[in-house]
């Protein structure tokens, strides 16, 4: 099975859940047999891997017959599916304000990042930053076109595109070479933004949905959301949950003897709205009534960020309440294996690896409702996100009652082994060999 | 003369709310007292009270020849008392027709026989007294809760005066042997031990309803004719099921009444069949050989143990934290300490904290926790407070022995109020 994947990230270009879903996927899938193109915006140094081949869309050369069929069957996937307006609008789903002032300078540095092109009638190129920027839309558009290109001359059986970043990429690719498209969505509009979409990102996510042969949803949730908002058909979309893929060795972490009579409660994700961090918060602000010498952390960035530093200046638990930005590899390793729970608060999630690396560090999690990941774990401590006591009434006890950290982990270490990137690996080749005709 | 020995576990018990670590130490309100007699008034209604009524009818038409037994809770007896009273008139209607025996039981439906002999003793005499005063009876049987078993339980209850103890007819324990005759426990030959005869009790209790059962339908006749069939090899077949499978767990429309309005007259088509109470059986009967049992059993689940409600650590944790208390309420002695403590032993909340089979419950008597570390989480909490309050309890009561032995004194008052001075002279 030869298998062409657009994606947005992957390691180690990445940027939040997205890039590390299609690590241990397309790794898993190439232990089943799949050969895997992988093309990103732009690849750079050290992502080249043994399992699959990175390309690069950026600065693959466009022939103009190749352009004039992309400008003809390109012309109704844009115009009439998607209402493409050229404003310069603040498109920002996984952003940062540290990624946003970074990209922002890189735009200023190349303000004429559009057509490269050496003289009339050569083929001709675009170069792209890749990540999240405020032109995110015209970089989506044109990697709808570089990513077709490579599309055009390769051999492969199906073309699979991760979000709605690389979905008019795959309608293009779709459409100029007849091969079948499977649109995986790890988070929709609906998810990122509630009920304040970008209409703009949803019409393409629509747009995509709607032409895939199939669709692969991340949890039954997503799928549920995928089919009311988007009115695509029940049968054509299955659920595939994605898993955690272990760490070869895991260094293990000493507690600092000051710190060890004390115990730990973490929140790790962006700092935005999808997330519920100001439910976390006001979690803590209930459990330091009763337990004082917790320590709560928050690890992440994110828009709401300056607002929560305030707000737990306000409530004035500061010292109990730290704030450790945004983490990278070996910090995120000590901060997991530091913790006594992890919270995952989340307003909407449609699945969250997270809790599920939480658990490779043997950390209790507490997950909220709404979340995909809570529909795979079982031994996981569940809360609505908004029932902020109910909350803080499940933090108490783990940290209470040492029993209860003991079993969960006990069971989770349990669950953890059927939870598996070879399962979903099996289930795409499946969602193959279907759209593909079983070739 | 082989005869049916027919007894019903009816038990129900409180559910705990949804207890906070908010609400520990600012209130004590522990039950879900909404739904707890919403679940209650619904049972009374699909099954106590039309079971108890058809019962009542069998035994008016077929006289002596119809008898059955029951073992009640004392939850249970709280609830119908505090919701459906007339629940306990219809087991009262059914006591006064003199063919009903009432089987002892702890009146929590506790597991304190495990943790505590002197709570379990004084238990077990407690319900005995209220049984008498409800239903007019001593009872000579017993069945521990949830059919719980040793050797050292028979020698227990021999001291307590019963005659009779009912009792799982595992295989582990029978082997070879059937469980259609009245044995002898090896611990104490003075007892008469009923074995529940396991197939026959789930044809009715468990698979009644399922059709996929490959002997579904069961009617009357064919369940007689299955009783019929082992007559030869058999003094006394015990068909010990929980209550609620008449109208609950087998809804009415699946036909159960009828079933059992048919089942007299269908098995006592043979002649030499009658029905006994296990009162009678005992009276009557002589063991055919001893039963060692000396690990603790169980009527639930396949392993027939204690797993259900000792599964896990946090099962023990729960069940080990709520019985170091046991010396510090009997000592304390206040009654609404006592009678929360226990309410507390009730073995559902442990079962509760299950994680054998999670969402597995019977469909009669579900989990009320979305989850069992939920369960756990909740029942720790209430604890937590249960024992604040007996502090406090014990406080009190220290401080009033103190007063009671230090008023005669004056000494001790002048010590206090010279070191009330220094101390404002620190600051």
């Amino acid at each position: 099975m030869r298998v062409l994947m657009f994606g947005w990230e992957f390691p180690p270009h990445i940027s939040g859940g997205l890039g590390t879903a299609c690590y241990g996927m397309t790794q898993a899938l190439a232990k089943k047999g799949a050969q895997i193109i992988f093309v990103l915006p732009r690849a750079g140094e050290g992502g080249q891997n043994d399992f699959l081949r990175l390309e690069s869309a950026s600065g693959t050369p466009i022939s103009e017959d190749a352009a004039e069929r992309m400008v003809r069957v390109g012309q109704d996937i844009w115009q009439e599916n998607i209402r493409f307006l050229s404003v310069a609008s603040p498109l920002t789903p996984y952003l940062t304000p540290q990624d946003y002032a970074a990209s922002l300078r890189s735009l200023q540095r190349t303000p004429d990042s559009a057509e490269t092109r050496s003289r009339p009638g050569a083929p001709f190129t675009f170069r792209l930053q890749g990540g999240y920027g405020p032109d995110l839309m015209s970089e989506v558009r044109r990697f709808s076109r570089l990513a077709s290109a490579i599309a055009m001359r390769e051999n492969f059986d199906v073309i699979h595109v991760h979000d709605w970043m690389t979905y008019p990429a795959g309608m293009l690719a779709r459409a100029l070479t007849g091969k079948p498209l499977v649109a995986h969505i790890h988070a929709t509009e609906y998810d990122r933004s509630g009920e304040n979409i970008n209409t703009q990102v949803a019409d393409i996510e629509r747009a995509g949905l709607l032409a895939a042969d199939l669709v692969v949803a991340v949890s039954r949730l997503t799928r549920q959301t995928v089919i009311e908002r988007y009115g695509v058909r029940p049968e054509k979309v299955v659920v595939v949950y994605n898993a955690v893929a272990r760490h070869e060795v895991e260094r293990r972490y000493e507690i600092p003897p000051r710190i060890r009579h004390e115990k730990r409660v973490l929140f790790l994700g962006r700092v935005t709205f999808q997330k519920g961090p100001e439910y976390f918060m006001e979690a803590a602000r209930l459990v330091l009534q009763k337990i004082p010498n917790a320590r709560f952390f928050m690890a992440g960035s994110g828009d709401m960020l300056p607002q929560l530093i305030r707000r737990a200046g306000q409530l004035r638990i500061g010292r109990r309440f730290h704030f450790a930005g945004f983490l990278r590899g070996e910090q995120v390793d000590r901060m997991f294996a530091l913790s006594d729970l992890y919270v995952m608060p989340s307003v909407s999630e449609p699945f969250g690896i997270t809790p599920l690396e939480a658990m490779l560090y043997d950390v209790p999690v507490l997950l909220s409702r709404q979340s995909g990941v809570s529909e795979v774990l079982e031994h996981a401590l569940k809360a609505d996100f908004w029932d902020t006591r109910d909350m803080a009434d499940k933090i108490c006890a783990v940290l209470r009652y040492p029993c209860l950290a003991a079993e969960l982990v006990k069971n989770c270490r349990e669950e953890m082994k059927s939870i598996r990137w070879e399962n979903a690996a099996d289930q795409l080749m499946t969602v193959y060999h279907n759209v593909s005709g079983g070739n | 003369m082989p005869a049916l020995c027919l007894c019903y576990e009816v038990h129900e018990p409180y559910r705990l709310r949804r207890y906070t670590v908010f609400d520990m130490g600012q209130n004590s309100v522990y039950e879900d007292d909404d739904r707890n007699c919403d679940t209650l008034l619904f049972t009374a209604r699909v099954c106590y009270l039309r079971m108890n009524d058809l019962l009542l009818k069998l035994i008016r038409r077929y006289g002596k020849d119809f008898k059955v037994a029951f073992s009640i809770s004392g939850t249970a007896l709280d609830q119908f008392e505090q919701y459906a009273p007339e629940v306990v008139d219809s087991f009262r209607a059914l006591a006064d027709t003199g063919c009903v025996e009432f089987v002892a039981e702890t009146g929590p439906h506790s597991l304190a026989f495990l943790y505590s002999r002197d709570e379990f003793d004084l238990q077990v005499r407690e319900h005995c007294a209220r049984i008498r005063r409800l239903f007019g009876q001593k009872p000579v049987t017993f069945r521990n809760t949830e059919f719980v078993y040793n050797n050292d339980l028979a020698v227990a209850l021999e001291k307590l005066g019963f005659k009779a103890v009912l009792a799982e007819g595992a295989d582990h324990v029978l082997g070879w042997r059937s469980p259609n005759y009245l044995y002898r426990p090896i611990s104490t030959p003075r007892l008469g031990l009923l074995l529940r005869n396991v197939p026959l009790s789930s044809d009715i209790g468990l698979r009644f309803s399922d059709r996929g059962w490959n002997q579904w339908p069961l009617t009357a006749e064919k369940y007689a004719a299955w009783c019929h069939s082992v007559a030869d090899s058999a003094e006394v077949i015990n068909i010990f099921n929980d209550y609620h499978c008449f109208g609950l767990r087998h809804s009415g429309e699946t036909g159960i009444f009828d079933f059992m309005e048919a089942l007299p007259a269908a098995l006592l088509a043979r002649k030499d069949f009658r029905f006994t109470t296990p009162a009678e059986a005992v009276k009557k009967l002589k063991p055919v050989g001893e039963i060692d049992v000396p690990e603790f059993m169980s009527w639930d689940d396949e392993g027939r143990d204690l797993t259900a409600w000792l599964g896990n650590d946090m099962q023990k944790d729960a069940v080990h934290a709520l019985y170091a208390l046991t010396p510090r309420v009997r000592k304390v002695n206040a009654p609404e300490l006592t009678h929360d403590f226990e309410r507390l032993q009730t073995s559902d909340h442990f079962r509760y904290i299950s994680t054998k089979w999670f969402a597995d419950f019977v469909s009669d008597r579900p989990n009320p926790f979305n989850s069992p570390y939920d369960a756990y989480i909740t029942y720790m909490n209430v604890l937590a407070d249960f024992e604040m309050r007996l502090t406090a309890a014990e406080e009190t009561r220290a401080a009033s022995a103190a007063a009671t032995k230090q008023r005669p004194r004056a000494k001790a008052g002048a010590g206090r109020q010279r070191s009330a001075p220094s101390a404002k002279a620190g600051v």
